[in-house]
């Protein structure tokens, strides 16, 4: 069975801990600007979004690549970059509707989220469930047990 | 590893930016941050020089957790001779902005000199140039974070820079980085701004390392998890703040009200965390939007807050009609309780205008109160605050005045001098709260008897963020003392400020220790830097830097008879509250403290005290 991130910015207090994972467990280094999950801060909303790829089942970023280098993991449904095969043409940068895949100058190869293998390391390093690793077919689970118990409380009265 | 390694020295005078080996020995005997920059400067300046001539120095400086996954390891400091007091100011700020400096490979960038014109500093990893400010010069805190963003196309730019405030010569200017977070206290951004240099910008790709990853990654989540699982750091903090300060200390009668004449405030209650998360009746939502986190913190004890847009001082502005930084406890209690002031709508309006233009609301709101009791004695008047009535308890009085001090400009000019400067300058330099200059923070010492001897030998002025001993007093953390009994307290303070000198010298935010001791923060260090690095390491480290320090501040000319608190504080009895028909008992806690602190009867560190810790 595979799993999803879920995001929930209303969780999030903009941290960045899973940048610091995310980064880690990449590139060996803690380095927010080599993160494949970014939160942005919307300055006078008082937001906090955190946003990585959501792994298309019909990966835009796959379709657009020329050396075919990047595939699907069959355990996870991750779309995962191969190095080796990568030439840095950045036309998946392009393709990608969401600006979730990106270039890295220090390699000269795209980067983007692998969901780690199927441990994604920012679920586990965020504080406040903000993301969490969730069945892929009950992303909504959450959501929906809210809404019912709202709708259940409106019954009541 | 964990240190960068290398500091950047930018003569502004010159104009040259070089990069130059951190020296890693004195490293190992102050650890970073606080305790090696104060080593540093020490080293390079004479402690005499006027603060805001070129002769001073101005250092930014992480620490060696700076910008790891250590939670709350996001922080930076900004140490030079103070502004306000003349001794050696230390203040600490979170946000981004440090990360950003340790990430692009800088443990520290030095500041000499004054440059001719404004400038400010880029600095894209191991590139640093100094880029002409005139156009910035003038303008806010905000609009310069955002037009250099925009000039340079990179959004990710952190910067910290001074308001006008800090152009103008304000006394308590502050460094204010991602738009809310302020290097708040002593007038580090007037130093800032005598230099003629508006702002440092920063984009650091370079990462951040530490000695042994696997332990470090066990260290920190199991440090992080002491905090989730704490009450206050867990629970309290991010769903109040420090704000949830207000009611208690209130209740404890130890909330200085009205420069300090009452220890109680009848309005605490309409500026308390409670206050901020109820709903409004005039739009239907709260003041308090949702809190928000440092760099790396989780804890979250920041908070996010939108002013009534009916509310008189936004009402015709939308441009303060936003979500921006809200009321922390300090600021509620320098901005109300200090002023009398329980508009929370009016507080967060001066505190909007304090981060804008970079001015520590403590000091400011301090200094109204001082000045309302001038106003209200009849020492000025309206011929000297241009108009202005002000009197205790006026809520308009307050945002107007917070517009003109943030800008230098009237009777503005006379608030930014500070509380001693204005009160001496109208004769009576007893309704100054402060010491070494530096107005109090929020709590009397009348009703929390170790803050009187906190504040009297603070070695940057009255300060709670020295030692903290009103988490024994009251809270209980790490044991309970009597808030009203002195005896003992000396121990205490001097436990605290080595504790917390060591804390501050890390990278990590002193938060924290509502629920780390030492014994937390070590197997952290530890993992993270050369050496070993133990509790009681630490707290030697700790007490090196408070040595130094002291060191620096009797070199500058201050002495033991500095030491010392207002008349109000020692002679007035608290009138009311669980603290009522108290003084504060410096007189007898003080002699005690220079005795455990191996020093001198008149307060200077013995030759075995200097010896022992290597200095």
């Amino acid at each position: 069975m595979q799993k999803s991130l879920s995001i929930d910015p209303n969780k999030c207090t903009g941290c960045l801990q899973c940048e610091l994972a995310c980064s880690l467990d990449n590139e060996g280094a803690f380095n927010p600007s080599k993160s494949r999950i970014k939160v942005f801060n919307f300055e006078g909303k008082g937001r906090f979004v955190p946003y990585t790829c959501t792994q298309c089942d019909e990966a835009w970023c796959a379709e657009a690549c020329p050396t075919n280098a990047i595939s699907v993991d069959r355990d996870t449904g991750a779309k995962v970059v191969s190095d080796a095969l990568c030439v840095g043409c950045k036309v998946c940068t392009i393709a990608c509707p969401f600006g979730t895949i990106n270039y890295n100058q220090s390699t000269g190869k795209v980067i983007k989220c692998d969901l780690c293998g199927g441990d994604p390391e920012c679920a586990k390093a965020c504080p406040t469930e903000a993301i969490t690793y969730v069945d892929a077919n009950w992303t909504g689970l959450d959501r929906m047990r809210a809404s019912a118990a709202v709708a259940d409380a409106a019954a009541q009265t | 590893m964990a240190w960068a390694g290398k500091l950047l020295r930018v003569n502004l005078s010159e104009g040259t930016c070089e990069s130059e080996p951190l020296n890693m020995e004195w490293a190992q005997a102050y650890l970073g941050q606080r305790g090696l920059a104060t080593k540093y400067l020490s080293e390079e300046i004479d402690p005499k020089v006027d603060p805001l001539s070129p002769e001073n120095k101005l250092i930014m400086t992480t620490g060696p957790l700076t910008g790891t996954c250590a939670s709350t390891a996001g922080r930076y400091s900004v140490v030079t001779k103070g502004a306000l007091t003349g001794a050696i100011a230390c203040s600490n700020s979170g946000g981004f902005f440090g990360n950003e400096m340790k990430n692009a490979g800088w443990d520290m960038i030095i500041f000499e000199g004054r440059s001719p014109s404004p400038v400010y500093l880029l600095v894209l990893d191991g590139d640093a140039r100094l880029v002409d400010a005139s156009k910035h010069w003038g303008t806010s805190v905000w609009d310069t974070e955002e037009a250099i963003k925009h000039d340079h196309g990179d959004p990710l730019i952190r910067v910290a820079s001074i308001g006008v405030s800090g152009e103008k010569g304000v006394k308590y200017a502050c460094v204010v980085n991602d738009m809310h977070r302020a290097a708040g206290r002593s007038g580090v951004g007037t130093v800032m701004g005598s230099k003629n240099l508006k702002a440092v910008a920063i984009r650091g790709t370079l990462g951040v390392n530490v000695k042994d990853p696997r332990r470090f990654m066990e260290a920190t989540a199991a440090a992080k998890k002491v905090l989730a699982d704490n009450p206050v750091t867990g629970q309290g903090l991010p769903a109040m703040g420090t704000q949830v300060l207000m009611n208690v200390i209130n209740e404890t009668g130890a909330l200085p009200t009205r420069n300090h004449r009452d220890v109680q405030f009848e309005g605490a209650n309409n500026i308390s965390a409670e206050a901020m998360a109820e709903v409004r009746e005039t739009d239907g939502k709260k003041n308090l939007v949702t809190n928000a986190a440092c760099f790396g913190c989780t804890i979250a004890c920041g908070r996010v807050s939108e002013i009534d847009r009916t509310h008189f001082s936004v009402a015709e502005r939308p441009e303060y009609q936003i979500i921006s930084g809200g009321l922390e406890y300090e600021a509620a209690w320098a901005l109300g309780a200090a002023t009398g002031v329980d508009d929370l709508e009016a507080l967060t309006f001066a505190n909007f205008i304090c981060n804008e233009q970079g001015l520590d609301p403590i000091s400011f709101g301090a200094t109204v109160g001082s000045a309302m009791e001038l106003f209200e004695e009849g020492v000025i008047s309206t011929d000297d605050t241009g108009g202005i009535e002000l009197n205790f308890g006026n809520a308009e009085a307050l945002c107007k005045v917070a517009e003109l001090t943030g800008k230098g400009e009237g009777f503005g000019a006379e608030i930014g001098l500070g509380s001693k400067l204005l009160c001496e300058k109208h004769g009576r330099p007893e309704l100054s709260m402060s010491v070494k200059g530096q107005e109090f923070p929020a709590y009397d010492s009348r009703g929390i008897q170790g803050m009187g001897l906190t504040y009297a030998t603070s070695n940057r002025g009255a300060c709670h963020l020295r030692s903290y001993t009103v988490a024994s007093e009251i809270l209980g953390i790490p044991e309970k003392t009597d808030p009203l009994v002195s005896d003992g307290k000396a121990g205490l303070v001097r436990a605290f400020q080595d504790a917390t000198a060591a804390v501050d010298s890390t990278g990590m935010c002193v938060f924290t220790t509502f629920a780390w001791t030492l014994e937390d923060f070590a197997p952290q260090v530890d993992a993270a830097c050369e050496g070993e690095w133990t509790a009681e390491r630490l707290l030697e480290t700790g007490e090196r830097i408070w040595n130094l320090e002291r060191q620096f501040n009797i070199a500058a000319g201050f002495s033991g008879a500095d030491d010392n608190l207002p008349p109000r504080l020692l002679k007035d009895a608290a009138k009311t509250g669980p603290a009522e028909g108290k003084v504060n008992g410096l007189e007898t806690m003080l002699p005690e403290y220079y005795e455990v602190r191996g020093w001198t009867p008149d307060g200077v560190p013995s030759n075995e005290t200097i010896a022992r810790l290597g200095l």
